[in-house]
This record gives C-alpha cells, structure tokens and sequence, in this order.
C-alpha cells in the first residue's frame, strides 16, 4: 500500500501536450478512477505512474518517493492491459509466475504464490492451458491473477473491462471492486466509460486535453460539476445547459419534471417545453423538447421514472419546472461553475 | 411454351423467372465463357507462369541429374550408357569427397550461428528508435540487394594476398606487428575463415529483416507487461522476446542453411575450393567435377548428395516451427 503522487507532470507529444501540468494525489487504499474521452491523456498519465512513458518535466511519486526517473520494474507495481498482454508462448502458470521469477522469489514459494492467486480469481483449473486457449473473461482473470500475486503497492489498470461482453463486464466490475476492498491496494483504474467511473471509484478524476477538470467522489462530481465539460460529459443524457443572458443555467434530466412531483414547499422555477419526441427505456421515459417563453429555444430532455404516469404526447406543451437549488450556473465565457445566477 | 414450363403456371412470376434462367442457361452452353471470366480456368492460368519455371529449372534437370547419376555420361561423348549405382559408389570411397561434405557442414553451422546471433542483434538495434533509422537500414540491406559474384569479388580484393585492405590497416594502426601478415585466402583455416566471413556479411541483412519483421509482430503491450513484471534486459531477451520470434527465427535459419549449404559463387569466385580442398563444398565439389573436368555423371551424383540434406532440413525446421507456433 502506497500513496501516488504526481506534480506538474507533464507530457509533450509532436501533436501537443498530452498531459498538462498535472497535480494528483491519490490516497493509501484508495480506488481512483480517471476518466475522460478517448484522447485526453487518461493512458499516458497511467503510463507515466508505471514508468512506461517518460515525462516531458514534471514528478512522479510512489509511497512519497520520487520515482520519476525508475523503470517500471523498480516501482514495485502491477498494471493490467487492456489487451490482457499475457504471454502468448507461456501457459496461465508461467503468466502468473512470471513477476515471481523476475522478482527472484524461491522455487518453492513460487508455486504455492501461484495457487493462492489462482485460486483467488478461480482460475485454478486453467493454469496448464495457453492464453489463446481461454475465454476472454478467463484472460482477464488471469491477467488480474499476474498483478496481484507479487502484492505490489499499486495497481494500475488500463481499461480492463472494455474487451468484455456486456453481461460479463457487470459482474467482472463488482468482483474488481471486491478484491480490491479486500487487498486494500492502491488502485488506479482508468475508463473511458462513465458508468464504471462512477460505479467503482472512490474518487473519480475527470480528465479532458491533459488536464483534471475534477477531482472528488462520484456524487459530488455528479451533483456538483466543475464546470460544463464535466457536466455534460458525467451522465447520461448529459445535463441540459441553457444560455441565459451571460450565464449558462444546467437542469440534469431527471431533475425536470412535471409540478406534480414536487413537494409543496419546494421552490420551483417553471420551464415550459414542447414535446418533440419520446423514448420509452422500459424503467425510464427520455422526454425531448424545445423550450419555451420565457426561456431561449434550448433542445432540452427530461427524464421521467416510470413511477410518473403522467400521459405525455408529441406535439404538445408541458409546464415543466425544476426545483431552485438544483438550478446550476456555469461562466458562458469559461465554462466554470458560478455561485449562482446573476 | 413446353409442356414443363406451362406446369408452372399457377404461380406465373417464379416460373417466368425461372424461364430466364434456363434461357440463360441454355444461351450460355451454346456461348463459350471468356477463360478469364471461369475461375477454375483463371486459377489455372494465374499459376501457369510459376509451374513452368519450376518445371523446366528445378523439376526437368533435377531428374536430369538423377538420370546423368546412372549412367557414365561426360563432357565429350554424345552417347551414354546405364551404369547402375558406380557413380555413386566412387564417390563413397573418395576422400575430396568426404572432405567437401564435412567442409560444406562446417561451413554452413558455424556462418548461419554468427547470422543467427548477429542478425538478432542487429535487429534489435534497428528496432529501437533513432535518428537517420531509415538510412541505417537501407545501408544494412544493400549487401542482399547487390549481386553475389560483385560482392566477392570486392572481398576478394580486401583479402588480396598483397594489397589486402585488412592488413594494411592493421599494420598502420599498429595492429598487426611487422612479422604479421596473413594470406586470408592462401592459409586454409584462414581460408575457411575467409569464406565464412563474406557468407556471414551476405546473409545477415536478409536474416536481420526476417527477424525484424517477427519482433515487430510481438505487440508492445506484451513488452510492457514484461517491463512492469519486473523482467530486466536478459530475462526479457530470453523468456520473452526469443521464444516469441522463435518460428520466425527458423524460418530465417532455414533460408540461410539452404542459401549456404548450396552455395557455390563464394567459393568459386574467392579460393576455387583451394587451398588443398580446404574450403571446397559439395556445390562446388559437384560443378568442378562435372562442368570443368567433363565427368557429367560423377558431377550430378555429387550434387544430388545436397538433395536429401536439404529436404530433411526443411521437414525439420518446418516441425519445429509449426510446434512452437504461439499465436
């Protein structure tokens, strides 16, 4: 277990700044998260704490050592691939053995380390079969099994569900989060899929051309963004934002309903929209319209749960609102989040 | 209308289109296809070019040689008769003979190890980044792109017994004392080093690219992983990298065993085989027999001896390349 740390780190490509300037502590034991699109320097700051990638200026910290200038080897850390990378000529056993053998453990507590990981991960029947023999579930046990089985101080994780099915991924994310309760190891986990950020993180960073736009715990960045890129990028369908004089007002969906579903004492700003179209999502009706007087004509989409049975049809104008305090307020010329309206 | 076609009547718009098929049917019997347009005649013609080569300059003097073997065929008779396995027998009982082989083996074995483990390591060195990469690489193929009998000759010239740039170099940078001046191709170990030497510096590039192209195969992930795994250079080296470009390496060992072990222009054109059949192979062996002294028969029996060698390599080599196939 360890901090991880970074100051100013910086990485410089031909195209521009990968990352930029960036300033991150993440905590002992804790489960970080850094999200954002594909592009934004999420990989290259993970490669950077593994040492895979030399920063352009800048610092890393492991345990409050500076590591910037180690190989990944020295760093006392485990990453897994996206692609898994397990050894294609080795079986499941000598992937897991591999960190072991390199870290000069004993013959002899090799193999009892090897059983313990597998065991751990439920791939012990599958340690005399080759990669290209197993599913890919299977793969990304044992690529799991190969991380953890040296007890590093950190994990890095390089979007280890996107090469899952679906049905696979959800239960694939509940055992990650699982063991790594139960390790308690530093873990750096990086995602380009909001609903794993969310749903796995402690605290989640969300990351955009190099930079940290945030940085906090999946309900404050959720209900508190930063800014308009955080808010339109957590949360889906992403918060409605409305230009209002120099101001941009943010309304989440699920936050513009009709009067009805609000408390008497609630104070509500009214938005009246007319109805363009309607996605029924089985738990979820997804409402699109266009505002109206005495707000701009904004595309607006509310998100009603199917406990509001109210009849909506197309075509037709709604007097929606939203309640006060959920009103957000973003600066139109910098996106960033203002105390309130003016 | 046919009696078949009005069967169909009761569903008149399959049947009219039927109808056009066996119109076209019929029509296309009576019209010859272009063989361009039939694809088993297109396979036909496409290969056509290749099976001819291959029969009129590997198949047809192949069994030539076989027949020639037999018989007491030579330069300056124009009839020939069975002879049964003679040839074959003399050649048996002729020490050049035995010498040739053990030379060819020798020669092969120790020019494809320094190929082998130059090649990797040259590989290695262009598979990193630097500047002027693509300059580098260009240089390191040029000797598989110039011809084989200009190549020698330039060596033949750096190892000229008076005017060899080896030693003049050596002499002037102290190197070789005064008493010090090898005849590279008139002393036979020298010789054979020679030989091996000009092999080596012909092959490598073709190997270094072979091998180069199987490393750059291997996904950078799996190096990664090996990096963050703790595997240091040698580790890396040989429980990674080497056993991943493994089948390739073959492939790339076998092409040299084949392009040495059949080798004859080094060896014609830099010692003729000399000094005393120190460095004279089977290849050559067969072609001063046969083609200079006129003795057609011994000459192709010789050469056949190269035959069963080679096609026991390559059964090999192919084996061990398909087992250790990984992905």
């Amino acid at each position: 277990m360890a901090t991880v740390e970074t100051r100013a780190l910086t990485k410089h490509f031909d195209s521009g700044n990968a990352v930029d300037g960036i300033d991150l502590a993440v905590r002992e034991g804790e489960f970080l998260v850094l999200v954002g699109p594909s592009g934004c320097g999420k990989t290259t700051l993970l490669r950077m704490l593994a040492g895979l990638e030399t920063p352009s200026s800048g610092d890393v910290l492991i345990g409050g050592r500076v590591v910037t200038w180690l190989p990944p080897r020295k760093r006392d850390i485990a990453m897994v691939f996206q692609s898994y990378a397990l050894y294609p000529h080795l079986s499941v056993y000598g992937n897991i053995a591999f960190p072991l053998q390199s870290a000069g453990v004993p013959r002899k507590e090799v193999a009892g380390k090897v059983r313990n990981a597998a065991a751990m991960f439920g791939i012990d029947r599958l340690l005399s079969r080759k990669p290209r023999q197993l599913s890919g579930g299977e793969r990304q046990r044992v690529a799991l099994a190969r991380a953890v089985v040296r007890a590093p101080v950190v994990f890095l994780l390089d979007e280890p569900l996107s090469n899952l099915d679906a049905k696979l991924r959800t239960s694939a994310r509940d055992e990650l989060q699982q063991f790594q309760r139960r390790l308690g190891t530093t873990t750096v986990y990086v995602t380009h899929d909001q609903v794993e950020a969310m749903g796995l993180g402690d605290r989640i960073a969300v990351l955009d051309h190099g930079r940290i736009h945030q940085l906090g715990a999946p309900r404050d960045v959720y209900h508190d963004p930063a800014d308009t890129f955080v808010a339109t990028f957590i949360g889906s369908p992403p918060m409605n934002l409305l230009e209002e004089n120099d101001v941009l007002s943010g309304v989440r969906p699920e936050q513009l309903l009709p009067p009805a579903a609000f408390d008497q004492g609630d104070a509500t700003v009214p938005f009246p929209f007319t109805v363009n179209r309607i996605e029924y999502l089985g738990a979820d009706r997804l409402v699109y319209g266009t505002l109206e007087a005495p707000h701009p004509p904004t595309k607006v989409i509310s998100r009603l749960p199917s406990t509001i049975a109210l009849p909506i049809e197309t075509g037709r104008r709604y007097d929606f609102a939203v309640r006060e305090r959920d009103l957000k307020f973003f600066d139109r010329e910098t996106g960033r989040r203002m105390a309130r309206g003016t | 209308m046919s009696v078949a076609d009005s069967a169909h009547q009761p569903n008149p718009l399959p049947a009219s289109g039927e109808r056009a098929q066996s119109r076209h049917a019929r029509a296309s019997s009576h019209r010859r296809i272009h063989p361009f347009d039939d694809e088993s005649w297109l396979g036909r013609i496409l290969l056509a070019p290749a099976v001819i080569y291959i029969v009129a300059l590997v198949g047809f003097p192949f069994f030539l040689a076989i027949f020639y073997s037999v018989s007491d065929a030579t330069v300056g008779s124009t009839t020939l008769h069975f002879v049964g396995l003679r040839n074959y027998e003399r050649i048996l009982h002729d020490p050049t003979f035995w010498r040739s082989l053990r030379n060819a083996i020798v020669f092969t074995v120790v020019s494809q190890a320094f190929v082998v483990v130059l090649g990797k390591i040259l590989a290695m060195a262009l598979y990193a980044d630097f500047p002027g990469k693509w300059a580098v690489r260009f240089l390191i193929l040029l000797p598989w792109v110039a011809p084989i009998s200009l190549g020698s000759i330039g060596w033949l010239w750096i190892f000229d017994p008076v005017y060899s740039v080896i030693n003049w170099s050596g002499r002037a940078l102290h190197l070789f004392g005064p008493g010090f001046w090898p005849i590279w191709l008139g002393q036979p170990d020298l010789a054979m080093a020679s030989i091996v030497m000009v092999d080596v510096w012909r092959l490598l590039p073709l190997a270094t690219v072979i091998i180069l192209a199987g490393m750059s195969s291997i996904p950078q992930d799996i190096h990664d992983a090996a990096a963050v795994d703790g595997a240091g250079f040698w580790r890396h080296l040989f429980r990674i990298n080497l056993p991943l470009i493994m089948p390739i390496m073959l492939v790339a060992l076998l092409f040299g065993i084949v392009f040495t072990f059949t080798d004859l222009i080094v060896v014609y054109v830099l010692t003729r085989g000399g000094p005393f059949d120190s460095t004279q192979v089977i290849a050559s062996y067969a072609y001063f027999t046969g083609v200079q002294g006129g003795d057609l028969a011994t000459g192709a029996a010789i050469s056949l001896f190269l035959f069963p060698v080679l096609v026991v390599a390559a059964i090999v080599f192919l084996t061990i390349a398909k087992r250790s196939e990984v992905t």
